[in-house]
């Protein structure tokens, strides 16, 4: 399955990309959190929540695409 | 002309809004890079009572986009100095200072106190105590956060909406994730993020519009993009801090923004004789100190390096500009050792001092 996936403050600077898309074999958030951990190794010791078409979700959500967003938590003020 | 005329003239407000507006009391945590437009724009529209709450003075890095500030307001209080400036905008509306931290000793009462709580502050260990305050007084959040070029900005807490913590349940891992004073922020990003904030404000005492209650709004300037985020309430975790209600005041604090790391100039502590210097620099970074001894234990090995820090003597931390050195503070701190100073100095500043004394 292709996953558009999109990053948000901290993790783009891991990821060096606001945006990509992700192949991923699997059907939960877990698999694609795999792929990433996989790919970035630094993005295990980022705190984020992950969103799936704009709704919150956990590791075992089940995957059904579209749009995933990584969001961490912003400090600044 | 009447001041409020623009407001007035709006059938969706009129005088009946302003007059809302003018009985509303809301309180500002923070007046910094986000505080300032929020507190401007609310004097302006004449909200009644502003409470602002801000510890720290005004440093000249800070006039890069803390709008209420200028060249006469450094080193004033912040809370003080942004009353200063908001009393010329508009003095018939009542502006309460606290230029003292925020803590969960003074949180509960002094958010009773108000209609209205909104975050303007630069740490997680605030931004979770501001959030469970106003779950345990019932009282709605506007939030908002930054992060060099991105921001973050929803309403908490609010007709049965969700907290913070449903978003993000837990504070990050220490010093994870660094704050404005450490990175860099476009100079206009907390303008708009914090007008946005106002914007939040004025809409839940007016009654207009639908808030960002339940949603999380992400803006990114460089790409102008705003991205919105779907958030549901959490009821076990809305629980879990109305169970810690009692126990509230007693929690022990433990920021790890300024709050806490004791600074002291060079010279005050060079004439202590008791005391241990610590280059926290990496191997590489220059200047070297010469003349005078000193303890090298980079920051990236400290924690792992903690025998070589003098039990008895105080602690005297440098780095090269004195930002790295308050962290190392915060990890002898975290580590029970006492007596620990971050020195305001940076290391080139020292050298010279050095040199010209002897």
């Amino acid at each position: 399955m292709h996953i558009t996936v999109k990053y948000f403050g901290q993790i783009v600077e891991v990821t060096n990309t606001q945006e990509e898309t992700i192949e991923v074999v699997g059907s939960h958030i877990s698999d694609l959190v795999g792929v990433l951990n996989s790919k970035y190794d630094q993005l295990e010791k980022k705190d984020f929540q992950i969103a799936q078409n704009q709704e919150l979700v956990s590791l075992e959500t089940e995957l059904i695409g579209l749009e995933i967003a990584l969001l961490p938590p912003f400090a600044g003020g | 002309m009447n001041r409020y005329n623009r407001h007035t003239i709006l059938p969706e407000i009129g005088q009946e809004g302003q007059d809302k507006l003018s009985k509303a009391k809301v309180l500002v945590i923070g007046a910094g890079g986000l505080g300032c437009p929020i507190l401007q724009y609310l004097a302006a529209a004449g909200v009644g009572t502003i409470g602002i709450i801000d510890f720290d003075k005004v440093e000249l890095s800070n006039l890069q986009r803390q709008v209420l500030f200028g060249t006469s307001s450094l080193g004033k209080n912040k809370a003080i100095a942004a009353k200063n400036r908001l009393e010329d905008l508009n003095s018939d509306i009542e502006i309460k200072v606290y230029p003292e931290a925020l803590t969960y000793q003074n949180a509960l009462e002094l958010f009773s106190q108000y209609d209205i709580i909104v975050d303007g502050s630069d740490n997680f260990e605030t931004r979770y105590l501001v959030n469970d305050a106003c779950v345990i007084t019932n009282k709605p959040l506007v939030f908002g956060a930054i992060y060099k070029f991105e921001g973050q900005v929803s309403v908490f807490n609010y007709k049965n909406g969700p907290s913070y913590r449903c978003l993000f349940p837990h504070p990050p891992k220490k010093d994870a994730i660094p704050n404005c004073s450490e990175i860099g922020v476009l100079g206009v990003l907390p303008g708009i993020i914090g007008s946005m904030q106002a914007n939040e404000i004025l809409k839940i005492i007016l009654g207009i519009g639908t808030t960002l209650s339940g949603k999380l709004l992400c803006y990114n300037a460089l790409t102008s993009q705003t991205s919105i985020i779907n958030v549901k309430k959490n009821e076990a975790i809305f629980k879990s801090i109305l169970k810690n209600k009692e126990g509230f005041h007693k929690t022990k604090v433990d920021f790890h923004c300024e709050v806490e790391v004791t600074m002291a100039s060079f010279e005050d502590l060079l004439s202590n004789n008791n005391i241990q210097f610590i280059d926290i620099r990496e191997a590489d970074e220059q200047p070297k100190i010469e003349g005078l001894e000193v303890t090298r234990i980079p920051l990236s090995q400290l924690e792992n390096r903690i025998n070589e820090i003098d039990a008895i003597k105080k602690k005297a931390i440098f780095c090269q500009s004195g930002i790295r050195s308050k962290h190392a503070v915060k990890i002898l701190q975290e580590q029970k050792i006492k007596n620990c100073f971050s020195i305001i100095e940076g290391a080139l500043e020292i050298k010279n001092y050095l040199k010209e004394q002897y």
